[in-house]
């Protein structure tokens, strides 16, 4: 009897074993499956970003035989020098045989509008160059350069394209002679925003959110941290701090876009501070990360285990050398990755710089936090919002350079973790 | 009220299935036993070092440590034993002040070291606590190096004036927690990375190294093996020269191995005090024998 019953038992649990196996199997099959699956929409998103984006890092330029006629610098001011006149004159002189006003126009139009500035910039660093001839590459115009990155089909009828029929045989004889290349787009890297495609940069809403990110980063985490060790150590339990807590709470939880509203309401119109300026955005996307950080670092605060608290004060450390001491060296890495997921969140915030002005077109980088500019997810938005077929690869581009931020940021976070923890 | 739940709880543990009857017995218990749970034994010493008088302890509406009154003799080691959660912790962590940081726990009564009343408003926790040290249940040292956790203390009370000071003031406290020869060669590793029973050492160094007057540990073997508890039982015999000290142990032999006088707590009250060898000899208390004869708890 009793040797049977064990028996069932035993046959029972082996079966119960099998079921619990084929349980635990399932699960791990099931996360295997979900990170696999995430892995690969993350695979195809990255890829189909960096396939449309690579192109933007290059541009078509073209190189002219400039000739800064000494008779076109008969004036005072080397700003009210025709420049157009010299790029018109090198285009000409390339093809002599053009003749009448809308050919030239056309012709005239396969070099960027922005060439003009570049000459200009060249004299005014060194107008030792006045007389001389000399050889520049310069941009070539969008069009050009869609034509060059294969984006103009050559197969449509004339009518449906953006450049003629005459237009793309002169680019095919400058690509024949050598004088039209594409090149590192080094102007992307270095100029602010611009109406014309080949004259954009990324620079000025990087600066932008490098701006705004130090001040958000400066307010927020001294800030969040002392709110965080004021309310974990030193605040009294009672309805205030609960009242307190449920508040911080639910802020995490509000639409960005409110904080928007707020500092436009506050910041602008009762501090009258600038419109636009990263100082405004780096105080809206303050009180907007503050939450996250504070809740982060109440929970690091919270896993920093008792028995140490109690070890510092028993041996007589007041309340703030063991906080100092003890408890926020080993709270710190939990703090920074907190801090970072909220400045990480700060960097990709649109909707409450809307509100502030920060989505205006600004042609100049910004020199100081209350220097109007952009930052890059509104870059992002404007370009995605232009029809000029150029801004397509370069608003991927620009994604490209925020997730190089983004990255970038997490190295450190990790790097800075990784410093901390080794402190035992 | 809550006391009585206590007893019920055990109770219910051994008989699920008469529970009604238990809680009844228990009451009627409780009702007699009221009255004999003043102290018996000799609670006062001549030459104290800590008196405690008419100490209450509430946690909220809960009432830890009744009426306890009890002195702590000078250079004597006092154990301190009863079931779980009579109050034992509570009321030793009374004598340094360590219920502050509890928000809900409020303590009434006189309790002077060296006749100075402790709770009074003009003192200052920070040199009490450096004065009335204390070693806890579970090893805690500090996630730094074996150095820095015995210098901790000197390094914030200014004790030493200079740095070889200091490393005389680490080798001395080392060395008298019996930790010495084992870790000499290895100071700036983590203290964490010793075995428990070293850890326990090194929290009683960090302890003394501070010169208290008086060691408050509670349940400091809990953790150990028999080796490392005889260690630390010996060491608790040499810092009885120099120290006074106040144990808390749920081990009854190592009470009557290593204490001059034993106090046996009951649900928050002080049941009796004596000369060790008395109350385990010659209990004098039906619920001091009751647990001293493996009846209770
Ligand atoms: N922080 C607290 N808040 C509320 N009640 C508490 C708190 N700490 C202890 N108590 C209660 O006070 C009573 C005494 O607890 P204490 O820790 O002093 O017991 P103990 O004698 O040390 O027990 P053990 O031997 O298990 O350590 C217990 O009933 C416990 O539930
Ligand atoms: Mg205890």
């Amino acid at each position: 009897m009793q040797s049977r019953k064990k028996e069932t038992s035993m046959d029972k649990m082996n079966i119960g074993l099998a079921k619990r196996y084929r349980k635990e199997r399932r699960f791990r099959l099931f996360g295997l499956a979900a990170v696999f699956a995430s892995i690969t929409f993350l695979g195809i998103l990255f890829v189909s970003i960096a396939a449309n984006g690579w192109t933007a890092f290059q541009q078509t330029e073209i190189l002219l035989d400039v000739h800064f006629d000494t008779a076109e610098f008969d004036v005072d001011n080397l700003y009210s020098v025709n420049y157009g006149a010299l790029v018109k004159n090198s285009m000409r002189s390339l093809f002599p045989e053009v003749k009448g006003r809308s050919d030239k126009r056309d012709l005239y139009r396969l070099m960027s509008s922005g060439a003009v500035y570049i000459l200009q910039d060249m004299v005014m660093k060194d107008s030792g160059i006045i007389g001389s001839t000399q050889q520049i590459w310069l941009p070539a115009d969008d069009e050009v350069d869609m034509l060059m990155k294969g984006h103009i089909s050559r197969d449509v009828t004339e009518g449906d394209r953006r450049l003629n029929d005459k237009q793309i045989s002169w680019v095919d004889t400058l690509v024949a002679e050598k004088r039209l290349e594409k090149k590192f787009n080094t102007t992307f890297f270095t100029a602010g925003d611009s109406r014309e495609p080949e004259l954009a940069g990324i620079r000025g809403a990087a600066v932008g959110s490098l701006f705004t990110l130090a001040v958000t980063l400066l307010l927020s985490f001294p800030i969040g941290v002392a709110t965080a060790v004021y309310l974990e150590e030193f605040a009294p339990r009672n309805k205030w701090t609960d009242l307190v807590e449920v508040n911080i709470n639910n802020l995490a939880a509000v639409p960005s876009i409110v904080f928007g509203l707020l500092g436009l309401a506050v910041f602008l119109n009762i501090f009258g501070m600038p419109r636009s300026a990263p100082l405004v955005g780096g105080l809206v996307l303050t009180l907007m990360t503050l939450p996250t950080i504070i809740i982060a670092s109440r929970a690091a605060l919270k896993s920093v285990p008792p028995s140490i608290r109690e070890a510092a004060l028993g041996v007589g450390a007041s309340k703030m050398q063991a906080i100092t001491h003890h408890i926020l060296p080993l709270a710190l890495p939990g703090m920074l990755t907190g801090t970072i997921i909220g400045m990480a969140q700060a960097l990709g915030e649109t909707a409450p710089l809307l509100m502030i002005g920060m989505v205006a077109f600004i042609v100049d980088v910004p020199g100081s936090v209350t220097d109007p500019s952009t930052v890059l997810p509104v870059q992002i938005y404007l370009w995605a919002d232009s029809p000029e077929r150029a801004f397509v690869e370069r608003t991927s581009a620009a994604i490209m350079v925020l997730l190089a931020f983004l990255i970038s940021m997490n190295a450190i976070a990790v790097f800075l973790r990784r410093k901390f923890e080794r402190r035992w | 009220m809550e006391t009585m739940g206590a007893v019920a709880d055990i109770g219910d543990l051994v008989f699920p299935g008469v529970e009604t009857m238990v809680r009844e017995e228990s009451r009627q218990e409780e009702k007699v036993e009221r009255e004999d749970r003043s102290t018996v034994g000799r609670p006062f010493v001549d030459d104290a070092r800590m008196t405690c008088r008419d100490v209450n302890v509430y946690y909220g509406e809960k009432h830890a440590i009744r009426n306890v009154s009890i002195d702590v003799g000078r250079n004597e080691v006092l154990a301190m034993i009863g079931p779980s959660g009579c109050g034992k912790s509570t009321f030793l962590r009374c004598l340094n002040r360590m219920n502050d940081t509890v928000d809900s726990c409020r303590v009434f009564g006189d309790i002077q070291l060296d006749s100075l009343n402790i709770y009074d408003k003009s003192v200052d926790v920070v040199p009490l606590r450096a004065q009335v040290g204390m070693v806890f249940q579970k090893p805690n040292p500090f996630p730094k190096s074996i150095y820095d956790n015995v210098a901790y203390g000197p390094k914030i009370h200014g004790l030493a004036s200079s740095r070889t000071d200091l490393d005389g003031m680490v080798e001395s406290s080392l060395k008298k927690a019996g930790l010495w020869k084992e870790v000499s060669d290895r100071l700036d590793q983590p203290g964490t990375g010793l075995s428990g029973g070293q850890q326990q050492r090194l929290c009683i160094a960090r302890a003394i190294a501070v010169r208290p007057e008086v060691i408050l540990m509670d349940e400091p073997c809990s953790a150990l093996d028999p080796i490392a508890t005889a260690t630390v039982e010996g060491l608790i015999a040499e810092l009885q020269e120099q120290f006074t000290i106040v144990i808390v142990t749920h081990n009854m032999q190592q009470a009557a191995r290593v204490s001059q006088r034993t106090a046996y707590f009951h649900l928050g009250d002080l049941i009796e005090v004596g000369s060790t060898d008395r109350v385990f000899t010659n209990p004098r208390h039906r619920l001091t024998e009751d647990y001293i004869t493996g009846r209770f708890g």
